[in-house]
C-alpha cells in the first residue's frame, strides 16, 4: 500500500507540470492585452513598454514561464495587476471560501443523494424508484443559477428569511463560525447541492440495483444473513465507485461554482475568476486556475488511493 | 421401512409477477428426498428446476403449497435455524462469491452467523476437506480459478455444518476436467458427512453420477420421478424423459 501511495504521488508531478504549462499558456494565448486595463488610454509607447518590462511581459514566453514557475515554488504567485495585492493571498482567501461552500454543498448533497439512490435501487421499478428518478433528473437538469435566483426571490425578497448576497454581514468576506455568517451560506450551498444530489442518487441507484441482482447477494441470503446485514454488504460494494463519483463531484463543486458565486456574490474562487477575466488580470487568472486545477488533481489522487484501500481488486503495486 | 424424509415438497407452485403478468415457473410440484439421499432435478433451461431450489432456500417469496424440511413445515420466512440446516451452492462461482472478502472472511462470517466457535481451526480443516489447503485462506475470489472458487463456495455452504445441501448446477460453469473433480468432491463430502443433496442439473450424466433419484421437469411441471437405475437402463415411462435421454446420449457421442 505504501509503495502504491508513493508511486501515485510521484505520478502527480508530471501531471502538475502539465497543468502549470497549460494554465500559463491558456492565459497567454487569450486575446487582449492586460496592460490596456490598467494604463490610461493616452499612455505613450515608452510608458507602455516600461510597464511591460515591470511585469516581465517583454521577455520570451519560456523565460516568462521559468520566472513564473520559479516564483511559484517559493510561494510567490506575483501581484494582481488590478489591485496590486499579492495573488497568493487573494487566491487562498477565495479558495477557502469556495471550499467552505463546496464542502457545505457536499455535506447536504451526498447523504441525500446516497439515501435516495439506495432507496430507488432497492425498490426498483416501483413508484419509489420512479419518484427518485424524477427528482434526480430534475436536479441534474434545472439550471442552478436560475434556481439560485428563484430561491433568492422566495427566501430573501418575499419571505426575508435569509440574506441573498455575500459571505457575511455588510459584505464582509472574512468567514466566522456564527449564525450571522452561516445564514449567508445556506442559500448558495443548497443551490449548489441540487446537481450533485441528482448525480449521486442516479449513480448509487444504478450501483445498488446492479449489486442486488448479483449471485453473491443471493448467496448471502442463502447463508442465513439478515436483510440489514446483506444491505451492509451491498453498501460496501457500492462504496468504491460511489466514492470516486463523489470525489469528482467535490472537485466540480469547487471549480464549477462560478455562476452560483456570481449569483450570490460569494467571495470565492469562481467570483475571483470572473473578476480576473473581465479585468484581464493575468497573474490573478493564472494563479486561480492553477490552484483550482491542482486541487482537482489532488482530489483525484485522494479518490484513487481511497478506492484502492477499499477494493482489493484494484492493483496496489 | 421408515426412513424419515429430509425434504418433502407437496403441490409447490411458484410464480413471478402478478395479475395478468403472472407466470407460473413451477406448477404443483411434488417430491420427497429421504434423509441422506441424493435427489436430482433435471430438465432444460426454464423448466423451473432452479426455481424449486430457490423456493426451498427462501429466496423466492411468491409460492404456495407445502414444503417440509426435517419434519418442520416452512413458512414465508426462514429462521436462522433453517439456514444452519440447509445451505445452497450456486451455479456461477464467479458471481456467487463476495468480491471484496477473502476466503477467510467468507468462511468465518458464515460460521459466526451460526454461532460456531473455534473458527480458526474449523476454517483450516474445512479448506483441507474441500481440497484447497490453507494456502488459499487469505486470497480474494479474483485470485482463484473457477474450480477453486467453486470449492470455496462449497466450503462456505459447509461452514455452518448443515445436513442438507441445495446444489444449483454446481458444475455447469466449469471445464469438463474440473467438473469431474468437483463431482467427486461432492460425492466424497456426502459420504463423509452424511449429507442430503438436492441437485439441479441439465446434464443427465452429472445427475447419474451423484444422485439416486431424479425428477424430470418440463415447463414447470414434474413429468416423472425416476431412479437413476431406470435412467441407465432406459426403463422410463414418459416420452419427454425418453427424448431427454436420447439427446443426452446423442450429445455424448
Amino acid at each position: 500500500m505504501l509503495t502504491y501511495l508513493l508511486r501515485r504521488l510521484i505520478l502527480v508531478l508530471p501531471v502538475a507540470f502539465g497543468v502549470s504549462v497549460i494554465c500559463f499558456l491558456l492565459v497567454q494565448i487569450a486575446p487582449g492585452d492586460p496592460l490596456t486595463a490598467i494604463m490610461p488610454v493616452d499612455a505613450t509607447a515608452e510608458e507602455q513598454s516600461a510597464m511591460r518590462a515591470a511585469y516581465g511581459l517583454d521577455k520570451p514566453l519560456p523565460v516568462q514561464y521559468a520566472i513564473w514557475i520559479g516564483n511559484l515554488v517559493q510561494g510567490d504567485m506575483g501581484k494582481s495587476i488590478a489591485t496590486g495585492r499579492p495573488v497568493a493571498a487573494e487566491v487562498f482567501g477565495a479558495v477557502q471560501n469556495s471550499l467552505l461552500l463546496a464542502v457545505s454543498a457536499a455535506v447536504i448533497a451526498f447523504p441525500i443523494g446516497i439515501f435516495l439512490g439506495f432507496l430507488a435501487g432497492y425498490f426498483r421499478d416501483i413508484w419509489i424508484d420512479r419518484a427518485v428518478t424524477a427528482v434526480s433528473i430534475a436536479g441534474v437538469s434545472v439550471p442552478n443559477y436560475w434556481l439560485g435566483i428563484v430561491l433568492v426571490i422566495i427566501f430573501s425578497v418575499n419571505l426575508g428569511w435569509l440574506p441573498s448576497m455575500g459571505a457575511g454581514p455588510g459584505g464582509s468576506s472574512e468567514w466566522q463560525w456564527n449564525w450571522l455568517h452561516m445564514r449567508h451560506l445556506i442559500l448558495p450551498a443548497v443551490t449548489l447541492a441540487v446537481v450533485p444530489i441528482g448525480i449521486v442518487a442516479r449513480t448509487v441507484r444504478a450501483l445498488a440495483g446492479d449489486i442486488l441482482t448479483q449471485d453473491f447477494v443471493q448467496a448471502l441470503y442463502a447463508k442465513g444473513m439478515s436483510r440489514a446485514d446483506v444491505l451492509r454488504h451491498v453498501a460496501r460494494n457500492a462504496a468504491a465507485t460511489a466514492l470516486s463519483v463523489m470525489g469528482l463531484q467535490l472537485g466540480y463543486l469547487l471549480g464549477g461554482s462560478i455562476l452560483i458565486e456570481t449569483v450570490f456574490n460569494w467571495p470565492g474562487s469562481g467570483f475571483l475568476l470572473s473578476n480576473a477575466i473581465f479585468q484581464r488580470d493575468l497573474p490573478l487568472l493564472q494563479g486561480t486556475i492553477l490552484v483550482l486545477a491542482l486541487f482537482f488533481v489532488a482530489m483525484n489522487l485522494i479518490v484513487d488511493v481511497a478506492q484502492a484501500a477499499i477494493d482489493p481488486r484494484i492493483q496496489r503495486t | 421401512m421408515t426412513v424419515s424424509n429430509a425434504i418433502e415438497v407437496r403441490d409447490l407452485t411458484v410464480w413471478f409477477g402478478s395479475g395478468t403478468e403472472r407466470s407460473d415457473a413451477v406448477k404443483r410440484a411434488t417430491f420427497s428426498v429421504a434423509e441422506g439421499g441424493s435427489f436430482g432435478l433435471v430438465g432444460e433451461s426454464g423448466s423451473g428446476k432452479s426455481t424449486i431450489l430457490r423456493a426451498i432456500a427462501g429466496l423466492v417469496p411468491t409460492w404456495s403449497g407445502e414444503m417440509t424440511v426435517a419434519g418442520e413445515p416452512l413458512g414465508r420466512k426462514r429462521s436462522p435455524a433453517f439456514y444452519k440446516k440447509v445451505q445452497m451452492v450456486f451455479q456461477d462461482p464467479y458471481g456467487s462469491l463476495h468480491p471484496r472478502q477473502t476466503v477467510d472472511r467468507v468462511l468465518s462470517e458464515a460460521m459466526q452467523l451460526h454461532g460456531l466457535t473455534d473458527i480458526d481451526r474449523r476454517i483450516a480443516r474445512l479448506l483441507e476437506d474441500v481440497g484447497l489447503g490453507t494456502g488459499f485462506r487469505f486470497r480474494y475470489p479474483h485470485q482463484l480459478s473457477g474450480g477453486q472458487r467453486q470449492r470455496v463456495a462449497i466450503a462456505r455452504a459447509l461452514a455452518p455444518e448443515p445436513k442438507i445441501l441445495l446444489l444449483d448446477e454446481p458444475t455447469s460453469a466449469l471445464d469438463v476436467s474440473v467438473q469431474a473433480e468437483i463431482l467427486n468432491l461432492l460425492a466424497d463430502l456426502r459420504r463423509e458427512r452424511a449429507l442430503t443433496y438436492v441437485m439441479v442439473s441439465h446434464d443427465l450424466g452429472v445427475v447419474g453420477h451423484l444422485c439416486e433419484r431424479a425428477a424430470v421437469m418440463q415447463q414447470g411441471e414434474i413429468v416423472e420421478v425416476v431412479t437413476v437405475e431406470s435412467l441407465r437402463t432406459g426403463a422410463v415411462t414418459q416420452d419427454y424423459t425418453r427424448h431427454l435421454l436420447a439427446s443426452a446420449i446423442a450429445s455424448a457421442r
